[in-house]
């Protein structure tokens, strides 16, 4: 277990604090914008989540839906993806980063062919939303060939049963939805309650980094600090969507707010 | 890839609820799962369950008005001078349209279920409606997801919603069309999945919605295969059964008792306009297969799989995907698919309004322009059955605009 995501929960864990994980959608509101982005991000920021955009997302909210249309709008297709990953990590070699999207993508373009080129681009893992377990037992295995960590997720509806499945086929990360909602819905959960719920996941396989999205924003994070790691997306989504309104610069306003959240789990 | 005779259709899926190994299946996020799972059970319960079969049929008895009559069409025959040209008369049915089987199932597993509250997406306004009758009948608060596109050219079915005391929730994103109110709907369900019941408005999405829509259509061809056996004494051979296809409710529910006979199965796409290349047709113009809404069906989608664009005059047919189950007669060759554009169904609107006592919608005008077309090629032996599955009511204002007129 040497993956760049592993080692990066193995330092956070070493600072005692939670890992910060955004996420950012590929394109968003330029190929060169984003990729400007996550250069200036990943300062603040432990692990970068990328979206690949698709245009019928059924578990996105309005911020990151906006951000999947303004992205298509301009074109980005996954050959601007790669591009957009393989140069960030020609300059962050060592920060790990995670593409996240719906599977049709994935099945039209074939499972190798996209593996393929994760593995050349430096891709380090991915989430897929609507590829749930068991359907994605086959291709999480074919990533692990790859060293690609396959991230699976679970949810306040997942049974005990099926929690302790899923873990045991599971790689290095999990994700853990803190509540019943798209993204980007506000959090209605007691931060207590999702602890609770994230502790019993813990307990099942301490060995794991679970990480807690959906919901999160600077407001909420600070309660939640005693996770592994903490996504933040729609928030991001929507300061982006913002800053562009009021024209500021996107990468420095975006790098404020990341800073800020840092902050408040250090 | 081959049909099993002597089994229903909806269960001849394999482990991972894909038909032929290729189509359906569940491409869900994990919170939905569960909520899945839990309904897949208490349906396979219920089906099972003779006081749950009774309370249906009570309900399609009484309620729904079955059975829906079955016509022949006399003047379009003798105009067409060849094949015997019947219909099916659905949109006698409660409401107007088939869409009232599936919603009334739903409703009474919802309250199985002990849920208070029931959401559903709708196209032409039908499914919306008929939840919203539904819901209302069964004392359940119902919020309907339709594309503000629809809203705007469905008039008639948005106010009769409204009339049942539905929240109508306006989708304002992507096409704006029922693509994107089936993706607004599940989105909800799956932040509300705890307390609300969703319905799913054809035979599209996890394989669940698939199954329980398609089991309450069946009912359309319960009646007709019954109606047919007195007509003719038994099942003709030379048979033709058309039913336009959007997502494919109407169409399996007409197929399904049949699936063993030797009834020719045609589904009718929409082609959309005359010189567009947008149309709602993927099995017609070789879509390929790709993830929509929870399954894997032929799809109308660009290389990357972002799916396509679609325009058809018909509400209830503008839909870039297709059932997994017309994906898997179609693979299959037990049915076969073609398509008719905007003007074929207007002009095939207008000529058996005008000939017959019946007024299709805009939907199963799709499939009379079909019968028109195949009619005179055939001996007035054989027979062709036209499913008009929803009534022109709802069209008044397209077919206004587009015709000048409009008579009821």
């Amino acid at each position: 277990m040497n993956s760049k995501i592993a080692k990066t929960f193995a330092n956070c864990k070493r600072e005692k604090r939670a890992a910060l994980i955004t996420y950012t959608v590929a394109g968003d509101n330029t190929k060169s914008n984003s990729l400007k982005i996550l250069n200036t991000i990943s300062k603040s920021a432990d692990i970068l989540e990328l979206g690949f955009p698709h245009n019928t997302p059924i578990a996105d909210g309005g911020q990151i839906q906006e951000s999947s249309h303004r992205a298509l709008k301009n074109g980005i297709k996954l050959k601007d993806v790669f591009k957009i990953v393989k140069e960030f990590k020609n300059s962050n070699p060592d920060k790990p980063l995670i593409l996240m999207g719906y599977f049709n993508l994935i099945y039209q373009s074939g499972e190798n062919n996209f593996l393929k080129n994760c593995k050349d681009s430096g891709v380090d893992g991915l989430i897929i939303v609507d590829l749930p377990y068991p359907e994605n037992k086959k291709f999480s295995i074919k990533c692990k060939k790859k060293s690609i960590d396959f991230i699976q997720l679970v949810s306040p509806t997942t049974s005990d049963e099926r929690m302790k499945k899923i873990l045991k086929d599971s790689h290095g990360m999990v994700y853990y939805i803190s509540m019943l909602s798209t993204t980007g819905g506000k959090l209605k959960v007691a931060p207590k309650k999702i602890l609770q719920n994230y502790n019993k996941i813990k307990n099942i396989n301490r060995s794991k980094n679970i990480v807690i999205g959906f919901g999160i924003t600077d407001k909420t994070i600070a309660a939640l600090k005693k996770a592994d790691g903490l996504v933040v997306g729609s928030q991001l989504c929507k300061t982006i969507t913002n800053s562009l309104k009021k024209r500021l610069n996107t990468a420095k306003v975006l790098n404020k707010m990341v800073y800020k959240l840092k902050k408040k789990i250090i | 890839m081959k049909i099993k005779k002597g089994k229903l259709l909806i269960d001849q899926h394999d482990k991972n609820f894909m038909y032929g190994g290729k189509f359906g299946g569940n491409f869900v996020p994990e919170t939905l799962k569960k909520p899945i799972d839990d309904l897949t059970k208490l349906f396979t319960k219920l089906r099972k369950d003779k006081k749950f079969l009774k309370e249906r049929d009570e309900c399609f008895k009484s309620y729904v008005g079955s059975p829906t009559p079955f016509i022949k069409l006399e003047n379009l025959t003798d105009y067409l001078k060849g094949a015997q040209i019947y219909a099916k008369v659905v949109s006698e049915a409660n409401g107007g349209a088939h869409k009232i089987y599936n919603a009334t199932v739903h409703c009474l597993i919802a309250k199985k279920a002990g849920k208070k509250f029931i959401v559903g997406d709708t196209g032409a306004g039908y499914a919306g409606k008929m939840l919203s009758m539904a819901a209302k009948k069964f004392g359940l608060k119902c919020k309907i997801f339709m594309g503000a596109k629809d809203i705007k050219r469905q008039r008639p079915n948005v106010e009769a919603m409204k009339k049942n005391g539905a929240t109508i929730v306006p989708v304002t994103t992507g096409s704006q069309t029922l693509v994107d109110a089936v993706s607004e709907c599940m989105r909800y369900w799956v932040s509300n999945c705890d307390t609300t019941h969703m319905c799913v408005g054809s035979t599209v999405g996890p394989n669940i919605f698939i199954k329980i829509c398609a089991w309450s259509t069946a009912q359309i061809s319960r009646e007709l295969f019954i109606q047919v056996k007195e007509e003719f004494g038994k099942i003709p051979r030379k048979i033709k059964l058309l039913n336009c296809v959007g997502g494919g409710s109407s169409a399996i529910g007409f197929w399904n008792e049949f699936m063993d006979t030797d009834a020719e199965f045609v589904g009718i796409e929409a082609g959309g306009p005359k010189n567009s290349n947008l149309h709602a047709a993927p099995l017609t113009n070789g879509s390929k297969i790709g993830i929509l809404h929870g399954a894997a069906q032929y799809v109308i989608q660009d290389k990357e799989g972002q799916i396509g664009s679609t325009e058809s005059i018909s509400a209830g047919l503008d839909y870039p995907g297709i059932s997994p189950l017309h994906c898997f007669l179609k693979d299959t060759k037990r049915a076969r698919y073609t398509s008719a554009n905007d003007e074929e169904a207007l002009k095939a609107y207008q000529l058996v309004s005008k000939l017959e006592n019946i007024s299709p919608s805009l939907e199963p005008s799709h499939a009379f322009h079909e019968a028109i077309r195949l009619a005179p090629r055939l001996k007035s032996s054989e027979v062709i059955i036209v499913n008009s599955c929803g009534d022109s009511i709802k069209d008044k204002d397209i077919i206004k605009q587009k015709l000048g007129s409009y008579k009821r």
